[in-house]
């Protein structure tokens, strides 16, 4: 009887252990939902056209890391500037040729043709680089590290810490340069921007291209530690959708805030109810924002 | 609200000799297709038609586009399958209870998305979906992600499994005639012109009385009802369903697609959509599929795209507005109504949101 209390006290401690460790890894993987998010949250703000192949630019990221490292053997952390370049060209290209001719239509047509894009982009993944999983070894951000008595994994770590400072660099870039206010008056106001002078058009491919980037960047920071395959942007794009309902449709601050908590709850759901069922607990999240605060928790009415 | 005796006939005469020139197209396929593979494609059309009818009911009447109809299917073909493999219910019967289920289950797919427009509804059907297929790929009693096999032992009319293709265009083929007339007769009764009403101006609509969710919620439960069925009718004529295959987001798309590449909101779009989407799916998968690096997938994906940028109302728009543009009489299924071809359509809003 008397040993009870004392397995009972060293159990709570390994499940607070745990606890944290979760809690620490949510917050690190919800920073990447974060990023993706923000870029579809951009994307809707400024001309209200919900990408659904944005998790596909996720996976062009991953991909280019891929070939940079596995080709040139050059690290997915200093080929990650490059990356968000040539997405950036990606998502550009993909306004101009394709976005550009539905800004008018009807919702369906736009909701079919970036369902499109998001079956081309991953046909032609395939199609250059086969359906394997793929994944880069032996990166510079390698093994793990003991942060206060938590275990973390570096590429993790990195991670989080690499999506930090690219959401901070969105944030700066739309509230202290002109170019970020023209791109926020024109989400604002589109009739207003362009009386002012800004070029709509401009604006949305600049939206088209960041949002892009911002995929690009999060499926670089992924690329270390996660498998690269032409279907891997599924997995994030749905939870892209309910952080950026959550965080409240357009909104950068929130995407971010959104995102974090998303990632807790999922990997705090998945601890508590099984792994099988860490999307089905966002996915009940995302159905009672939607019913009970449809414009989030930070969004205005 | 009735309509006029005079005003029905004239729709229906009008209807007739297209109509009866598709009937006896139907008919005739099977004295002249022999060989199962050709068979089998206008079952795959008959099939997807009948899916596209039961989604445009829903998405093209209502206006709702739903995104989460697998959710339905998948309802109807795990209802029928489970009935007969635990309880050795006969699939006619499971067929309806699927059907029931599907659309009492559309109840509460009703109330948690109908307070929400455009986009937010459709991304809340994809969620939807998305939890029923993680419900029933982790579902012991629902063979998990194994799926369930129906039994090949008893075969004939009675129990809805044959060897042959034959029975089951005769069965799809039925189910198509069913739907299709269950669409006629709701867009010519009151029903109708409220869902009219509910799509093209909701304020209107309310302000004089409709009450607006109730009509959306029976457009969705005779919607579902149907797709629940043909989710059955796949389980048959599998013999073989799994998450995967009967609940899958891409199944949702397909049959808006269909609806689409037709034209929304129009009786026969769906069908006509049907044969295009079945013929580009075939032929795709026939002549690139072999290489196993997605060709047919490039194909598939770049057309709909092509489509959704340069035939935003589909085949039915597209042709009505060619004959229009001759200054011909028109003589397509809907000749009544003067809607402009876009305004089919939902439409997005066009304001921002604040960044």
């Amino acid at each position: 009887m008397g040993r009870a209390p004392a397995r009972n006290a060293r159990k709570t401690v390994m499940t607070f252990e745990i606890l944290l460790q979760t809690l620490a890894s949510g917050v690190l993987i919800g920073l990447i939902y974060a990023l993706v998010a923000i870029g579809l949250t951009m994307i809707f703000g400024v001309m209200d056209i919900v990408n659904f192949a944005h998790g596909e630019f996720l996976m062009l990221g991953m991909y280019a890391s891929f070939w940079l490292f596995s080709l040139y053997a050059l690290d997915p952390m200093f080929t990650l500037p490059l990356t968000v370049l040539m997405l950036f060209g990606v998502g550009v290209l993909i306004y101009k040729t394709v976005i550009r001719r539905i800004i008018d239509a009807p919702m369906l047509s736009q909701i079919f043709a970036t369902f499109g894009l998001m079956f081309l982009l991953r046909g032609i993944a395939q199609f250059l680089w086969k359906p394997d999983f793929r994944s880069i070894e032996n990166s510079i951000v390698n093994g793990g590290v003991n942060l206060l008595g938590i275990q973390l994994g570096l590429p993790q770590l990195v991670a989080g810490l690499g999506a930090v400072v690219v959401t901070g660099t969105i944030y700066w870039f739309l509230h202290r340069t002109k170019l970020g206010a023209a791109l926020e008056a024109t989400a604002a106001d589109k009739e207003a921007a362009r009386l002012m002078g800004i070029d709509s058009h401009k604006m949305f491919a600049l939206a088209w291209g960041i949002g892009a980037a911002c995929a690009g960047a999060a499926g670089a920071l992924l690329s270390t530690f996660f498998p690269i395959f032409p279907e891997v942007g599924a997995t994030f794009i749905l939870i892209a959708f309910v952080v950026v309902n959550l965080g409240g449709f357009g909104s950068v601050a929130g995407a971010f805030i959104a995102g974090i908590l998303i990632g807790v709850i999922e990997v705090m759901g998945g601890l508590l109810l099984g792994p099988q069922y860490k999307l089905a607990v966002v996915l009940v999240l995302f159905l009672a924002v939607l019913m009970f605060r449809p414009q989030g928790l930070m969004g205005k009415a | 609200m009735r309509t006029f005796p005079s005003l029905r006939r004239a729709a229906f005469g009008r209807v007739s000799p297209w109509l009866l020139a598709g009937i006896a197209a139907a008919a005739a396929v099977p004295v002249f297709v022999d060989s199962p593979a050709h068979l089998n494609f206008a079952i795959l059309v008959l099939m997807a038609a009948q899916l596209g009818v039961a989604w445009n009911l829903l998405g093209g009447y209502a206006g709702q586009v739903s995104l989460g109809h697998a959710a339905f299917y998948g309802l109807g073909a795990y209802t029928s399958t489970m009935l007969l493999l635990n309880f050795g219910v006969n699939p006619w019967l499971g067929m309806v209870a699927g059907g029931l289920v599907a659309a009492v289950s559309s109840l509460a797919f009703g109330w948690s998305c109908f307070r929400l427009k455009g986009h937010y509804f459709a991304m809340a059907t994809i969620a939807v979906a998305e939890l029923v297929q993680i419900l029933f790929t982790n579902w012991e009693f629902a063979g998990t992600a194994v799926g369930l096999y129906i039994p090949m032992s008893e075969q004939g009319w009675k129990f809805m499994v044959f060897s042959d293709k034959l029975p089951y265009y005769w069965l799809a083929l039925g189910l198509l005639a069913a739907t299709l007339g269950a669409t006629w007769w709701i867009e010519r009764s009151h029903v109708g012109y409220y869902l009219r009403a509910v799509k093209d101006e909701p304020d209107a609509a309310r302000s004089i009385g409709i009450n607006i969710s109730r009509y959306k919620q029976i457009a969705l439960s005779i919607s579902a009802f149907f797709t629940a069925m043909g989710g059955s009718l796949y389980a048959q004529k599998e013999l073989y369903i799994d998450p995967g295959s009967v609940l899958s987001t891409a199944l949702s798309i397909k049959m808006a697609l269909v609806s689409i590449l037709g034209g929304v909101g129009t009786l026969f779009g769906p069908v006509v959509g049907s044969v295009i989407l079945t013929l580009i799916e075939e032929f795709t998968r026939i002549f690139f599929g072999g290489t196993g690096r997605g060709t047919d997938t490039i194909i598939y994906a770049a057309l709909i795209v092509a489509i959704a940028v340069f035939y935003p109302t589909g085949m039915v728009g597209w042709w009505r507005e060619r004959v229009r543009r001759r200054g011909l009489p028109r003589g397509t299924s809907a000749g009544l109504k003067e809607t402009d071809a876009k305004a089919m359509l939902p439409r997005s809003s066009s304001q921002g949101g604040a960044l």
